[in-house]
């Protein structure tokens, strides 16, 4: 069933009977070309371009929950490409391009909103480091564009540009980033995967792999074993947790990252912001929502659920820039758990096992990177090297002294 | 979370600083001969296990020893804490 307008037309005139369920709910099958561990957006997204980019559609997603019950449902729906190191950027700037043809692509309302990122920044030296940045940024193809104080005070009159700590000099924008309905992104890419022929395979939970002589021959799972010619992990949060059972231990530790929901409110903030002195950053949503986070809470967890210090950290970067939004209460909070990588960048590779591949390790920045993955994921399964814009993403690049640290902090994951 | 200090009692997790697994006490010998496999195992990989974690938190905002803390990641519920001098005297370090 494809969406238009006519068929939104014209199921309204017969009492909306006509809608169906937009994707199967079938059992496992015996056999996959190949089997998606995860049912979150990288491996939906994973399953819907190996299907409809690479031709291969007999694939299986397992998801251990329901659909879009992960972190694909949990972030707070930024989509950017403002990276600096060779390593990273061309792969965001690809993940934005895909982003923006991404509704046409497979017929599903995302919302996909450009309404402008732009990253505070409060004094001379960090606008330089902007500076290099949005060089950076036009040299992969994005844009960028240096904003000095009255031309953030143009365009957020609201700000607290007189802050006796942090004062706003000016700051980086770049006018396609944006938001999109993260919901929808999983169920479109359910939807288009499942049309092409793939499996979706829900309350599915994997359990270990079958490993014969240094090759994966398949996965063992809650709804029994199923035999693949390829086994995909793709289950960020809870990477380290089951690749222990193919006995690889992983540059990688689990955190949690919380984000809040303010109560609707009026139109008051067209684009997305970020705090450059603290770690904040807000958008509102389309229902009037204020959506906003910060840091991760900082100590290894699997709880999905974080603590107030983390909090108030937030909110105080938020009073600090935007001080009308203690006026507004905070509805929700939820956490979601993260792979921090030792450097702050993914992982997506083979392993040393034959047959068993590997993608985590998106730190608190996976949503934003949700199409290119799945692109480069699949690019990966089916020619056996990698995509292009992701050479750099692999899990010996520690090992050889490559890493990608974006932020410079060294091998501590709660610093990135 | 709470932190029930050996020396100065229950205090708040926001006065200490969170450095990672406990076994970032047991620094290799660099003279060993795969001292660069130690060295990247040690640096860079961990056991991430969701359940009970050894862990390593320093009292910044306190008495500045490290300690270390059991806890349970999947609970958040602490069990056992410890000064990491201790355990690192225990097991034949100087210091």
């Amino acid at each position: 069933m494809r969406y238009s307008a006519l068929k939104i037309f014209t199921e309204a005139l017969t009492g909306n009977k006509g809608w169906k369920p937009v994707w199967r709910d079938p059992d496992p099958k015996p056999e996959y070309d190949v089997v998606i561990v995860g049912g979150g957006g990288h491996g939906l997204a994973t399953a819907y371009y190996l299907a409809k980019e690479f031709g291969i559609k007999n694939v299986g997603v397992l998801e251990k929950g329901w659909l879009g019950s992960g972190n694909v449902g949990r972030n707070t729906t930024i989509i950017r490409s403002n990276y600096m190191l060779p390593g990273n950027q061309p792969f965001y700037e690809f993940s934005m391009k895909l982003w923006e043809g991404i509704e046409q692509d497979f017929n599903y309302n995302a919302m996909v909103s450009q309404r402008g990122l732009l990253n505070l920044s409060h004094n001379d030296p960090q606008q330089d480091a902007f500076a290099r940045r949005g060089n950076a940024m036009h040299l992969a193809g994005a844009d960028a564009v240096l904003l000095d104080r009255e031309d953030v005070r143009k365009k957020y009159p609201f700000l607290d540009f007189e802050n006796a700590r942090f004062p706003i000099r000016g700051g980086l924008l770049q006018p396609r980033g944006g938001t999109v309905r993260h919901d929808a992104v999983a169920w479109g890419y359910a939807r288009g995967a499942d049309g092409l022929g793939v499996d979706i395979i829900q309350n599915c939970e994997v359990t270990g792999f079958k490993i014969e002589g240094g090759v994966c021959k398949g996965i063992q799972s809650s709804r029994g074993d199923i035999r693949a010619k390829k086994v995909a992990v793709c289950v960020a949060g809870s990477s380290s947790r089951l690749m222990a059972q193919a006995g690889m231990r992983l540059p990688i530790e689990s955190h949690v990252i919380q984000a809040c929901v303010s109560e609707g409110l009026k139109p008051v903030l067209p684009g997305v912001i970020t705090f450059g002195a603290g770690h904040f950053y807000v958008s509102q949503s389309d229902k009037g929502g204020l959506v906003f986070g910060g840091d991760i809470d900082g100590y290894n967890t699997y709880a999905q659920r974080g603590n107030l210090p983390a909090i108030e950290d937030v909110c105080e970067g938020g009073m600090a820039i935007m001080p009308m939004i203690g006026r507004a209460r905070v509805l929700r909070m939820w956490g979601g758990v993260i792979d921090m990588s030792m450097d702050g960048s993914p992982f997506i590779d083979k392993t040393h096992i034959k047959g068993l591949y590997f993608n985590g390790g998106w730190c608190y920045g996976g949503f934003k990177a949700t199409p290119a993955s799945g692109w480069c994921y699949a690019h990966l399964l089916a020619k056996d090297s990698p995509h292009p814009v992701a050479t750099e993403f692999l899990l010996d690049r520690f090992k050889r002294g490559h890493i990608i640290d974006e932020k410079g902090m060294g091998a501590q994951p709660n610093l990135h | 979370m709470i932190i029930d200090h050996p020396l100065l009692g229950p205090r708040d997790a926001a006065e200490f600083v969170y450095l990672g697994d406990a076994s970032l006490i047991n620094r290799p010998d660099w003279q060993n001969e795969d001292a660069p496999t130690q060295f990247y195992e040690y640096l860079y990989l961990r056991n991430n296990p969701a359940g009970v974690h050894r862990e390593l938190w320093y009292h910044e905002h306190g008495d500045r020893s490290w300690l270390v803390v059991t806890r349970n990641t999947l609970t958040h519920e602490i069990t056992k804490v410890e000064l990491a001098r201790d355990i690192a005297v225990a097991e034949g370090r100087n210091k």
